[in-house]
């Protein structure tokens, strides 16, 4: 980045956008059929009645999500290692981070809870509750 | 879910006349007091014909320097509202013993303390905090704004919208009853039918987007304008603070707007994430507000860090003591502040291995801090210390800060926190730690950089009132929460049956009048500053013998903030260029390239308070004019190609005269 820009950071018009990666119609292009596609299975999934198991039907329709996501990043936020002088990835790395501890520490935390406080601990109906 | 039979006609949704206080004598009266105040004031800036001044210079600003100090008023006539909501808590806990109900009736002190906690957090700590970094760190930078001008007033008018909303909710209908965090169920519609919940939801809402967007724009800002020299391992220690602060704001506010979205779509869409049946699941609220929660806390004590550490060096007259570990002391806490979330929750039942992960985890921030403490004290030590008010306050912060984060080891211990969990104890240790390490920051910060923004000092004499008032009155109010806390008092209590607990609170709500106290100080102390201004007035620009590059240029700095931009060589970059003889440039000024003010900010925001309020009162047609508004309005901002404009040369060349005549009559 030139001192030039650091002297006047207002005049992101011109100095500003040399910076970022530009996307030609032909990325927006795919990156939107990807898109479409990847929408499309999912949906034609659950309304199709899915696969056998209800788990499998949730976790391929998760997996579209998250392919979708990082073709939302390539193709429509321009991202790759070299991006702003390494910036874009490191935020990545971050943002990953941050994205496991909360989705791993999420399941983790709600796994034991299930595990420890849900009904199946409880006494079976007829029991009775308020038994000392 | 059942149907709820809520009469709903089409031009006023659920709003009815009864939902206007009419009844209740102490709102009522509220109002009144409110209306004539603000009807006092509009007609006063209409006689004064100041309403052009007003939206030229300030309501469309989007000086960065401006909006900070608007974020400030902001949090000041927030914080009185917050404060009020306290002293009615303390009185009516005061009260209500041997056999009397008290003043307030169950569902208007639930109401009470469930604004006292929202507005305190989202509309009085945060717009604080955002407000100094705003004014702070684009000068500390060497920048002569920040990086988006525009979204730097739509994110100030955003949080003024949730703001509003709030406030109007002390009117027309009713506020939460459910506590800060408004945990379902009982924030769910069955047991929350009413509009409170959704008043909440859709004020924080409002405001959550103008703090991601300001979040965003000082991330940007700090990483790619700094002047040239100042790299990352160079910036003043505010700034570092500043960075991780609103890395934090991006990584954690989308949270809790998806959290909040998820509980609205269960309140106005019959959905069941957070209900009791059909595989809903409160419990994952809970871990998903934490998630957003405890960063949040760190959102609102990080830059204050940062204002201890500037305002320590400067008054000790030397460089802070271990810069680095100060930095990374400050990435570890940022981190560190999203692994520990669980320990709100302790008690929910997760267990043995998740709970101890959890509170070791919580035991590790302490060391990171405790090493910033150490810095802190390092730096006085053989330091030439001068006890202005910044550093009064900062020096007061140390000692309360270290007993909050004391207690706050002990309910890290989870057979611990399950004895004192959610009991006074608890409520003690956070206002122990936000209010002596939040609040006295901020206080450190406006007593500092009042000169900066408005060319005078402060009024030392209630300076040190306040001071007095804050520092005796905050142990008088907490430290009996502490002892009933240990014997088990739970919060949010509204009646007592134990007549022996009476004069714990008694001492209690004398510490929140001694407070009281130190809040009327504060403001007289800010009238009459106004007020002595010609006698306090600082022609140097650095009053304090300051550090870091805000101090470089005049008070209150010129629109463009620095005629060249600085160089920096140093950490401490004005210290060191005052060390080495730096002279100012007298000539060859060059036109400035700024960005010029525009109003679509707070008409943005103003639509999304009438969306908001739509939302709240199932006002249909209302959200359907609103929505599509305020997309229609952002396009139409978008086509606005007359964004910016140049400083002439003439211009800044007459202001930097002025200045040079200043600088020689302070001399």
């Amino acid at each position: 980045m030139s001192t030039e820009h650091l002297a006047d950071p207002h005049d992101d018009h011109h100095a500003g956008e040399v910076h970022f990666p530009e996307g030609t119609r032909r990325d927006y292009v795919t990156g939107f059929v990807l898109s479409v596609i990847l929408t499309v299975i999912p949906f034609g999934l659950v309304m199709s009645g899915g696969f056998a198991s209800a788990q499998a039907t949730a976790f391929a329709v998760l997996g579209c999500a998250v392919i979708q996501m990082v073709v939302h990043m390539i193709f429509f936020l321009h991202m790759n290692p070299r991006a702003e002088g390494g910036w874009t990835l490191m935020s990545l790395a971050f943002t990953l981070i941050m994205l496991t501890i909360a989705v791993v520490g999420t399941i983790w935390v709600m796994y034991h809870m299930d595990a420890n406080m849900m009904p199946g601990m409880m006494p079976p109906p007829g029991v009775d509750a308020t038994m000392p | 879910m059942e149907q709820h039979a809520i009469e709903s006609t089409f031009l006023f949704g659920r709003l009815t006349l009864e939902k206007l206080p009419l009844h209740v004598p102490i709102v009522l009266g509220t109002f009144i007091v409110v209306a004539i105040i603000g009807l006092a004031i509009l007609v006063a800036i209409t006689y004064f014909k100041l309403w052009g001044y007003l939206w030229r210079e300030w309501l469309t600003s989007v000086d960065h320097k401006r909006i900070g100090i608007m974020y400030m008023i902001l949090g000041l006539i927030m914080f009185l509202r917050g404060f009020a909501d306290a002293v009615m808590m303390r009185l009516q806990q005061v009260w209500a013993f041997n056999g009397s109900e008290g003043y307030l009736p169950a569902e208007h002190y639930d109401q009470i303390f469930t604004a006292h906690g929202t507005i305190m957090i989202f509309f009085v700590a945060m717009p604080f905090v955002t407000g100094l970094m705003n004014f702070v760190v684009p000068l500390q930078i060497g920048a002569r704004d920040v990086s988006f001008p525009f979204l730097n007033n739509f994110s100030f008018w955003m949080t003024v919208g949730g703001a509003i909303l709030v406030m109007i909710s002390l009117f027309v209908g009713e506020f939460a009853r459910t506590g800060w965090l408004a945990f379902p169920p009982l924030s769910g519609v069955v047991a929350s039918p009413d509009e409170g919940v959704d008043y909440y939801i859709w004020g924080l809402q409002v405001a959550g987007i103008g703090t991601t967007l300001s979040g965003i724009n000082l991330v940007v800002t700090i990483l790619k304008m700094r002047c040239p020299g100042m790299i990352l391992m160079r910036m003043p220690v505010f700034t570092w603070t500043a960075l991780c602060t609103n890395v934090l704001i991006v990584a954690t506010f989308p949270v809790l707007t998806a959290t909040l979205v998820l509980l609205s779509l269960d309140r106005y869409l019959g959905m069941n994430f957070f209900t009791n049946e059909l595989g809903g699941n409160p419990m994952l609220y809970i871990n998903l507000i934490w998630i957003w929660g405890h960063p949040e806390v760190y959102i609102l004590v990080l830059p204050c860090f940062g204002i201890y550490s500037e305002v320590v060096s400067t008054f000790c007259g030397k460089r802070l003591f271990g810069y680095n570990s100060m930095v990374y002391a400050t990435i570890c806490i940022t981190i560190l502040s999203y692994l520990v979330w669980l320990h709100h929750f302790f008690t929910m039942g997760s267990g043995a291995s998740v709970n101890s992960f959890f509170g070791i985890a919580t035991m590790i921030i302490s060391i990171p801090t405790g090493a910033k403490i150490f810095n802190w004290l390092f730096t006085m030590y053989k330091g030439r210390i001068r006890y202005e008010l910044p550093m009064m306050w900062s020096l007061a912060f140390m000692l309360t800060f270290v007993i909050g984060g004391m207690t706050g080891v002990m309910l890290a211990v989870p057979p611990a926190d399950f004895i004192v969990h959610n009991s006074l104890f608890l409520v003690a240790h956070f206002h122990n730690v936000i209010i002596g390490g939040v609040v006295y920051g901020i206080f450190a910060g406006i007593n500092y950089w009042w000169p900066k923004a408005f060319g005078f000092r402060m009024n030392q004499f209630w300076g040190y009132v306040s001071f007095w008032c804050w520092v005796v009155g905050f142990w008088l109010a907490f430290m009996p929460l502490y002892v009933m806390g240990l014997m088990g008092v739970t919060r949010r209590l509204r009646v007592f049956d134990d007549p022996s607990l009476q004069i714990w609170f008694v001492i209690a709500g004398l510490g929140a009048a001694v407070i009281a106290v130190g809040i009327l100080a504060l403001i007289l102390q800010i009238l009459t500053s106004i007020r002595d201004r010609e006698k306090l007035r600082d022609l140097t620009g650095d009053p304090w013998d300051g550090r870091t590059l805000e101090w470089a240029t005049s008070s209150p700095p010129p629109a463009y903030n620095f005629a060249f931009t600085p160089v920096v060589h140093e950490i401490d970059a004005w210290q060191d260029m005052k060390e080495h003889g730096y002279k100012r440039p007298l000539t060859g000024f060059k036109p400035i390239h700024m960005p010029k003010n525009t109003g679509a900010g707070i008409i943005l925001a103003g639509i999304s308070v009438a969306l908001g309020f739509a939302l709240v009162w199932h006002i249909w047609w209302l959200a359907a004019l609103s929505f599509p508004a305020i997309i229609a309005t952002v396009i139409w901002h978008s086509f606005d190609y007359e964004r910016d404009f140049y400083i002439p040369e003439t211009t800044i060349t007459e202001t930097e005269e002025a200045r040079t005549k200043a600088l020689s009559n302070a001399v």
